[in-house]
């Protein structure tokens, strides 16, 4: 039978990383995300199923802890919101740097500096485009529901792993704190030291007899080999591009018009879809599911069919650029969005529509 | 070019009265000749040969002089972010709890942008070792002034001598991080003699298996040279060290576990 609860996203991340064998989360708090810290603290995964948990003296350390967990070849994670996840950049990038899988959960807050504690989605040029030192990428997802959130995390570990990658998790406050209806999964067990080693032969688990030993680092004073390691990173992305690109459509099929939206906005546009059908305007909605890689190709293909695309983003327009780059100026593309912690109301995105397109 | 200049006559297994760990590779050193951190490197990894704990053991390198540490130990390391060395051992030893976790940091690393995580590794009395290099300067950006620089001294970066008011008093981590309740054994020892060398080898052997009585942080201090960045020759270097850091950081341990 199917075992339903009634979950904040962030409790639905956190007892899915319990069942997922997930085996140690190391975190700081900070608001929208202190329940992930919260909830495994009161769950006891140590009993449960042997889940290292432990509170960090700040954000820096904690991605630093998940850089020599991921290291070692144990699925570890961290989460933060907009703020600590700024501090956690250069852990973020020395963990690309040394292709190392693990899973980071950012639930976006407004900015810039302290902000607010609301939701926002001010994060996206920070997450996709980079945020730490480097040409790097992370693997990011987005969730839009707590059923997503719960989903993610087994996600996001098999991608980490498949490709020897972080991946993020781009929620937001929205998302992070309200309450859905979750499916739980099965309890998995964690993984044996000896599987550990078997399934991540370069990890640091004790240099045995059989092997060189193993080294962890991201440094190589040699350029020539750094440019090469490099080439293997870019490679290494555009494998992602071809292979793990999600997203989903609604009502696109005999749209004139779609909305590019992911997360919380997404959530509100399914609303503004409806309203605009209403009055008798063909709007679908196309909602990336994974940030990088980006669904460019098939925006590509609906600006063949469509004659406008309206971004809405909690922020000044970041994604956008991604759509623009996407549709190579065949059609006008817009921004619509709110900042500072406000959530757009779908009549609101709809006027946007209106506005700028009718 | 090595081997043409060895007397196979006097290299006899008979004459043979030392040899160098299997556990150090060999790979030629990175640090300057004179420099302790070849003899600290070496102690380190007698101590895991003599253990038996070459798949036991997992060490993290710091940013600094010993960053590539890695290269010289015959063992699984990662190398930390600079200053991170102890979030990481903190990882690797929850993770790991039966494993000897060590960090191998300088006084930059550990004194300066290192201090949150060195400070909480040791109050969560983490069951790992710290071994500190304090040469009392940044000896790989070229030698500017470190925490633990003594008044007065001439740094690229105090090139009129530490300025206490300006620039504050040296730092003295180790009797600090002897305060905490989660440190269990807290030394400071050198290797500038054959006398000093045997000390702090018996104080990091005891470092490390103090790691399975699973009471807390050991940490060991080893007060070094930098003639490179102190410009002097080695034996210079060593006679400073004794004439002017030991007073500062005397040597002996500072926290014995009772037994």
């Amino acid at each position: 039978m199917k075992e339903l609860r009634l979950m904040k996203g962030n409790e639905a991340i956190s007892e899915a990383a319990i069942r997922a064998g997930v085996d140690g989360y190391f975190g700081y708090p900070i608001t929208p995300q202190s329940e992930v810290l919260e909830y495994l603290m009161l769950e006891k995964p140590e009993e449960r199923t042997g889940m290292v948990v432990l509170q960090a003296e700040s954000e820096i350390a904690a991605i630093n802890m998940v850089y020599a967990g991921a290291g070692a070849g144990k699925m570890v994670f961290t989460s933060s919101s907009s703020p600590g996840i700024s501090l956690k950049q250069e852990g973020i990038t020395y963990i690309a740097g040394a292709e190392l899988p693990c899973m980071i959960l950012n639930v976006v807050r407004g900015g810039p500096g302290l902000g607010t504690i609301q939701p926002a989605q001010s994060d996206y040029f920070q997450t996709v485009k980079g945020g730490g030192h480097g040409d790097y990428k992370l693997l990011v997802l987005a969730p839009a529901s707590v059923q997503e959130m719960y989903d993610f995390v087994e996600l996001s570990f098999d991608l980490a792993f498949k490709y020897r990658n972080p991946v993020m998790i781009l929620s937001d406050g929205a998302i992070g704190q309200m309450m859905e209806k979750v499916e739980i999964g099965e309890q998995k067990v964690r993984l044996t030291d000896a599987q550990v080693k078997e399934r991540s032969p370069w990890a640091t688990t004790g240099k045995d007899a059989n092997r060189e030993r193993n080294i962890i680092t991201s440094l190589d004073l040699d350029s020539s080999k750094q440019e090469q390691f490099n080439h293997k990173l870019q490679a290494k992305y555009k494998e992602m591009e071809d292979n793990e690109v999600r997203f989903e459509e609604i009502q696109t099929e005999d749209a004139e018009y779609i909305f590019v939206a992911y997360g919380t906005s997404a959530r509100i546009c399914q609303k503004s879809v409806q309203l605009a059908r209403a009055k008798g305007i063909k709007v679908g909605l196309l909602r990336p599911i994974t940030l990088f890689p980006f669904p460019s190709k098939r925006l590509l293909e609906l600006s063949k069919q469509v004659k406008g695309i309206l971004s809405v983003e909690m922020s000044a327009g970041q994604m956008i650029e991604d759509i623009k780059l996407a549709v190579e100026c065949n059609i006008p593309v817009e921004h619509f969005g709110r900042m500072g912690g406000i959530i757009p109301s779908p009549d609101e995105v709809v006027e946007a529509l209106e506005q700028k397109f009718l | 070019m090595a081997e043409n200049n060895i007397n196979n006559e006097i290299v006899k297994e008979e004459n043979l009265v030392y040899k160098k760990t299997d556990l150090l590779t060999d790979k030629a050193l990175s640090y300057c000749p004179g420099c302790g951190h070849g003899t600290a490197h070496r102690l380190v990894m007698e101590v895991v040969e003599e253990l038996n704990a070459q798949e036991e053991t997992i060490g993290v390198a710091p940013v600094g002089c010993s960053v590539l540490a890695y290269e010289f130990m015959d063992i699984d390391m990662q190398q930390a972010a600079h200053g991170r060395a102890p979030a990481l051992g903190t990882a690797l030893k929850r993770l790991y709890p039966e494993k000897y976790i060590f960090t191998y940091q300088g006084d930059g690393d550990l004194a300066a942008i290192g201090t949150a995580e060195t400070i909480h590794a040791c109050n969560r009395g983490e069951n790992m070792t710290i071994i500190f290099v304090n040469n009392g300067i940044y000896g790989m950006t070229g030698g500017q002034m470190a925490p633990t620089t003594l008044p007065g001294m001439r740094s690229s970066t105090s090139p009129y001598g530490r300025d206490v008011e300006s620039m504050g008093a040296p730092l003295k981590m180790t009797e600090l991080v002897a305060q905490l309740p989660g440190t269990y054994f807290v030394t400071r020892q050198a290797v500038h003699t054959p006398a000093a060398v045997r000390k702090a080898k018996k104080a990091i052997k005891k470092a490390f298996e103090s790691q399975k009585l699973k009471k807390g942080l050991s940490f060991v201090e080893i007060v070094s040279n930098c003639n490179s960045g102190w410009k002097m020759t080695p034996n210079q270097s060593n006679q400073w060290m004794v004439d002017n850091m030991f007073p500062f950081y005397p040597l002996g341990d500072i926290k014995v576990p009772e037994e």
